[in-house]
């Protein structure tokens, strides 16, 4: 084999000079010490790739061949969301994100070398803690079920583990509880929920202070729901009633209902987490997405703190500079006392967040929230006139996802519209007891427009009218 | 060769800020929509009082701003970054059109799997190469980093004995002193106790503590081969037939997987569990800390009544039957899901691209090349009594080697930080520094195979340089980088807790003296 465009020390002539330098015969010798038990012989042999090298040419055509074998829904955009949301990615965040000053950078160890790095990460920082009104901000975690997982653990920690209850609401993302319960499982968290009103979808407050006591760690909320829509307008209350037991407030929200509804740090919460998935990433089958996590001014609360955080400091000259800080928090100065193992994040996602935002800016993102509001209400109302369907189920106010009531399962209704193109709808059997075959949620976002809605209304007259 | 990077007074995006300006003009609503459903309605218990402090920026504005931010970074695009252990290897354009494909934003992990047939197609050809690669019998590609392959398989160590109730007795996991710190964080996120064993002289774990370490208590061993010095265990298989005798399970950090790639696998040596860095090893890029992907792969060991190791595994798993391709969710044994979706699918798209170019021959050859790399510029800095390399010097190194600046610092004080902050000053990114922990003044340095051989020899020469200088002016050292974006950056400001600045939020309320300091 020759030399290679990603090894440019492959060629055999090369490959030799730089043996004899060292002086060894050969490449074997540089693995002489892997006992003959442990090496493998067979190497060449592997079904991996097409055995050696392809073109450019070929790795493209394959790859353009197998995109093309993903179905994508434009026309109309998918109605689908729970948890994370279709949403219009700006071309500039993309074109940011793709420069390989910023894509090809490893964590910024070294801040003289990465400060523009550095700062973006600290502008993430910064434009979040204005859309939560929470002092500090981590960049950041997997996903929103990864940063819950962690609050929670951290809450336990924040409690020196003597309260070991987390309480949750009933309707909560089934996925985000699963991750949650992996996550604390191994320190005997235990998970608990408090009832929704099924005719509302609003929080049961009664049922929420009959359930806290001296052992739970913290209250959890979504806001709004993911899986109904439903924002809760008791969210300063349930944050009473979690501080009056002494426990700590987590309230996980989407980022864009922030530009609506007061944020967590004016509701009481001590910590804030959430996805930033709609800020400018784009839905990428399951990933990469952007696990938020804010908390309030509180060294108790910043000390448990896991993940990375960007600090603003000043260089050896009085510039302003960036750089990594707390560190001692982390893996790799604690080991095995750190607050998490967290290491590799989704830094790349979180500058991909500051472009959307800054470009955004607070009318900009207002506006993306009212047209989905508007859009999504015209969507309830015009899906409640088709025969049977119950639109909006709950009486609670929502934004843009909402739930509601199929005369037919809604796993069969979702394929029945997707053989008419669209993508619409999550079922919702089992999400809680109250919630049957029929539930499902819908999704109007600003990709979304009127006749967009108006198909989707037309496809599911069609597919409940027909046999 | 004078470096010089960007050095631009870029303010904060906030102060920016100018009213009247926007980067975005979001679609209005049609007349006959807000007709039909009236007036914005929120409850006003909870609508929000005062708009969020974003600031207000034109397109044009915000597109200098971060072009100027990524002026003074640096990736491998801009040059060597041979950090340890991080396998910084150059990560193929042609990846990057697909990975990025403006496709993806409208697909949706909900989708059913007839939708999906590309990706999953990708998923399965991944997840395929790299049981052939590791060795192994079943892998998913859920996790979303090496650490949190790891969780998986700490998470899948735990059930093993739950499953065969021996749970209560297994409350330990081993890990060599060398080991990267991400592995103790996951022991003891996983809920176990960690106990340490030492490095020996030669460079492979210390076979007499680990005989007095294992026990009934032993759950596992997490260990990276080779080490984080760049050393094959030698005694792995000696070390797995201990673990394993005990009733442990042997997990196997990936990390520096790309040192023994081509030559031995850690299916073959033993390991019941291993993870990999897609973002590491196949090329797939860090974006300055994530999103990475940390597949994580297992034998089809026995566990009990039937179940094995690869049904524990976390997250999906790609099933293809008669060309179709399918997810198979987790079931009961399962230690269940890791993150609420599937996967981050830019890096195995990413991975895919890297290894169906390279294929079997073309991936033993970076492996090879890599190693060669490492040794050749341990070859030119023989020598050079500023630096020395630490356990069983004469032994070839794998992808990477820890050198050491002690006698540098012992003759001019001058230190590890010191050494890499000249490297910067020279246009290279600096090396792993102060660690492992067990090396003073450690600089951990690896190549990969996408580095040129000029390249190689430059950084060396740089090496001898920074030793030559700090001879000559021991204070002079102290004063680098001076051609870099900043300074030396003011660390003990950054950290205090009456200076410590997370966020512009922070900055200003303490300012307005809303806020006290951090304690």
């Amino acid at each position: 084999m020759g030399g290679h465009p990603w090894i440019p020390n492959a060629d055999p002539g090369i490959l030799g000079e730089m043996l004899r330098a060292i002086g060894v015969g050969s490449v074997d010798d540089l693995y002489r010490d892997i006992p003959g038990e442990a090496r493998f012989e067979g190497w060449d042999g592997l079904p991996i790739g097409e055995g050696g090298p392809l073109s450019e040419v070929e790795v493209a055509r394959r790859l353009e061949a197998l995109l093309g074998r993903v179905r994508v829904y434009r026309d109309p955009p998918p109605f689908v969301g729970g948890g994370v949301w279709p949403r219009y990615v700006p071309e500039l965040v993309r074109y940011i994100v793709e420069r390989g000053e910023f894509l090809t950078a490893y964590t910024p160890y070294q801040p003289e070398a990465s400060q523009g790095l550095l700062q973006a990460l600290f502008e993430y920082q910064s434009l979040m803690a204005e859309l939560l009104e929470m002092e500090v901000v981590n960049s950041s975690h997997y996903d929103w079920s990864t940063a819950l997982a962690e609050a929670a653990l951290m809450a336990v920690r924040y409690h020196r583990g003597r309260r070991r209850r987390l309480l949750v609401p009933e309707v909560m993302h089934p996925r985000h509880r699963r991750v949650l319960e992996a996550y604390t499982r191994p320190h005997g968290v235990e998970v608990e929920e408090y009832r929704v009103d099924p005719e509302t979808g609003l929080a049961v407050l009664g049922d929420l202070e009959s359930r806290l006591g001296g052992d739970v760690a913290a209250v959890y909320l979504e806001y709004p729901y993911t899986m109904t829509g439903v924002v809760e307008e008791q969210a300063r209350e349930i944050g009473e009633a979690a501080h009056g037991s002494g426990a700590l407030y987590i309230v996980g929200v989407d980022p864009v209902a922030m530009a609506l509804l007061e944020p967590p740090g004016r509701l009481g919460a001590d910590i804030a987490v959430g996805d930033g998935q709609p800020l400018g990433l784009g839905l990428n089958y399951g990933g990469p997405y952007l696990g938020v996590m804010a908390v309030r001014w509180d060294a108790r609360l910043v000390r448990q703190m896991p993940g990375r955080l960007i600090g603003m400091t000043v260089d050896s000259e009085g510039r302003r500079a960036f750089a990594m800080i707390l560190q001692t928090r982390e893996q790799h100065i604690r080991r095995a006392r750190a607050t998490s193992n967290i290491t590799t994040n989704e830094a790349l996602a979180a500058v991909a967040a500051a472009v959307y935002l800054s470009l955004l800016g607070p009318e900009g993102l207002r506006g993306v929230a009212e047209y989905s509001w508007y859009m999504a209400h015209y969507a309830a109302r015009r899906l409640s006139e088709v025969e049977g369907v119950e639109s909006p189920l709950l009486g609670g106010s929502f934004l843009w996802d909402f739930t509601v009531r199929l005369p037919r399962p809604a796993s069969e209704v979702r394929e029945r519209l997707r053989r008419r193109g669209i993508l619409a709808g999550v079922p919702l059997e089992g999400v809680a007891p109250w919630l049957g075959a029929g539930d499902m949620l819908l999704t109007v976002t600003e990709l979304h427009e009127k006749r967009h809605v108006d198909m989707l209304a037309d496809a599911l007259a069609e597919a409940l009218g027909g046999g | 060769m004078a470096y010089r990077q960007a050095r631009w007074d870029e303010p904060l995006v906030f102060e920016l800020d100018t009213p009247g300006r926007r980067g975005f003009i979001p679609p209005e609503p049609p007349r006959e929509v807000v007709e039909s459903v009236g007036p914005l309605r929120l409850p006003g218990r909870v609508a929000r009082r005062a708009p969020p402090g974003l600031p207000r920026l034109s397109e044009v504005e915000v597109a200098r701003h971060y072009t100027r931010l990524s002026q003074m970074s640096y990736g491998v695009d801009s040059g060597p970054v041979p950090l340890g252990s991080c396998t910084m290897k150059y990560n193929p354009r042609v990846a990057a059109r697909y990975a990025f494909d403006p496709r993806l934003q409208l697909v949706h992990p909900l989708q059913p799997d007839e939708d999906v047939q590309g990706l999953l197609e990708i998923a399965w050809h991944v997840q395929e190469w790299l049981k052939h690669i590791l060795g192994m019998d079943a892998c998913t590609l859920h996790p979303a980093a090496g650490a949190q392959g790891e969780l998986a398989g700490v998470l899948m160590i735990r059930r093993y004995h739950e499953l065969r109730g021996e749970l209560e007795a297994r409350t330990t996991i081993i890990v060599p002193d060398s080991a990267h710190g991400t592995n103790p964080a996951s022991a003891s996120m996983g809920g176990f106790r960690v106990l340490e064993v030492p490095t020996a002289e030669d460079g492979n774990v210390d076979m007499e503590a680990l005989q007095a370490a294992v026990g009934p208590d032993t759950a596992g061993l997490m260990i990276t081969n080779p080490s984080t010095l760049g050393l094959f265990e030698e005694r792995i298989l000696e070390v797995a037939r201990l673990v394993h005798g005990a009733g442990g399970l042997l997990y196997y950090d990936g990390a520096n997987l790309n040192g023994i790639m081509g030559r031995a696998r850690p299916g073959d040596m033993g390991f019941d569990i291993a993870h990999v860095n897609l973002h590491k090893t196949f090329s797939s890029p860090h974006g300055g800390g994530g999103p990475g992907a940390g597949p994580v792969c297992v034998k089809a060991k026995p566990v009990a009544g039937g179940v094995t190791l690869a049904d524990l595994l976390p997250g999906p798993v790609v099933v293809r039957r008669g060309g179709e391709y399918r997810l198979r969710w987790p079931g009961e044994a399962s230690v269940g899901l890791l993150r609420a979706w599937q996967w981050n699918t830019a890096p195995i798209v990413w991975a895919y691209a890297y290894m169906l170019a390279l294929g079997a021959r073309g991936l033993r050859l970076a492996g090879e090349v890599s190693v060669v790399n490492t040794n050749y510029f341990l070859a030119l800095l023989r020598g050079e009594s500023g630096y020395s390399v630490p356990y069983a010097p004469g032994r070839p190194r794998k992808h990477e080697a820890v050198v050491s600046a002690e006698p540098l610092h012992r003759e001019t004080g001058a230190t590890a930080e010191d050494v890499a902050k000249g490297l910067l000053d020279r246009g290279f990114y600096a090396p792993t520094i102060y660690f492992p922990l067990i090396v003073r003044e450690a600089l951990m340095v690896e190549f990969t195979e996408s580095e040129t051989r000029e390249n190689i020899e430059a950084y060396a020469r740089a090496l001898r340089e920074i030793a030559g200088e700090a001879r000559r002016d021991p204070g002079e050292p102290k004063r680098w980088p001076r051609n870099t974006s900043s300074a030396r950056v003011d660390n003990v400001r950054a950290n205090h807790p009456r200076t410590v600045t997370p966020t512009w939020r922070v900055h200003r309320l303490r300012l307005e003296g809303k806020i006290g300091p951090l304690r």
